[in-house]
């Protein structure tokens, strides 16, 4: 006789045992990016195509900084997440985890990057 | 002998035996924009880590911004991520349970493709 119930039977026994956390981290990031991408498509917009003295003004103010800053940060996030299930459609064996291993390094070392550039324009 | 018949069995639909359809297109192209925008994404930070270099630097990666192909990347690119963006609201409407019927999902498919033509379109002339 079985004393567990369904539930807690099931719990856990997803092929991945970890359910539903990746689909989620894209719906948070997606849900960020709505906000942040229409603010940064007319701040970095406005701000291509004018002079370096004109570009080091307008990113002293704090709201452009800010949404570039922000921008960058979860679309970087976005994007490794987003990557993953790319590579896990079309390549497999050890090229598989190396690719991966690879966007997660570039996301980070251009998130790195572009905060530290914003911050040095900013400040 | 289990595997007499093999070759000769009804395959399973996949993407060279599917009729390319709306929805199928429309899922296509949210993967490679979003993938594709990287590409924009290091320029984007290219061009900050030069501004905040030096004067000179700036001059060279802004020329490679805003010459005539930096123009042309940045203007594809532009509508690359109101595709995307449309795109991922679509996905989550989605998830909520809505708008699955063939006729809405290409509806919404069409409403894709058009708006973000021309919230391309508007967004350069505003810019």
């Amino acid at each position: 006789m079985a004393f567990l119930t369904d539930r807690k039977r099931a719990i856990g026994m997803g092929s991945a045992k970890s359910g539903t956390a990746h689909h989620w981290s894209m719906t948070i990031s997606s849900v960020g990016l709505l906000v942040l991408v229409p603010l940064f498509i007319f701040t970095f917009g406005r701000a291509l195509g004018s002079s370096y003295e004109d570009v080091l003004v307008y990113y002293a103010k704090p709201f452009p900084a800010i949404i570039a800053a922000l921008t960058i940060v979860v679309g970087f996030m976005h994007f490794k997440n987003g990557v993953r299930v790319l590579i896990e459609d079309y390549v497999h064996g050890l090229a598989r985890e190396v690719l991966i291993i690879a966007m997660i390094c570039l996301s980070y070392g251009a998130a790195a990057t572009g905060l530290f550039a914003i911050a040095r324009l900013a400040l | 002998m289990a595997d007499v018949n093999r070759g000769d069995r009804p395959l399973s639909p996949h993407l060279s035996i599917y009729r390319p359809q709306l929805t199928s297109m429309t899922s296509i192209l949210t993967r490679i924009t979003g993938n594709a925008l990287l590409i924009t994404a290091l320029l984007i930070v290219w061009w900050f880590l030069a501004a905040a270099t030096s004067s000179g630097y700036f001059d060279v990666v802004n020329g490679i911004l805003t010459n005539w192909f930096g123009d042309l990347v940045m203007f594809l690119s532009l509508w690359a991520i109101w595709y995307h963006l449309l795109a991922g609201l679509r996905h989550l409407y989605w998830d909520t349970g809505r708008g699955l019927e063939i006729e809405t999902a290409e509806k919404l498919g069409w409403g894709v493709i058009g708006g973000s033509v021309v919230l391309t379109i508007l967004t350069a002339l505003v810019i």
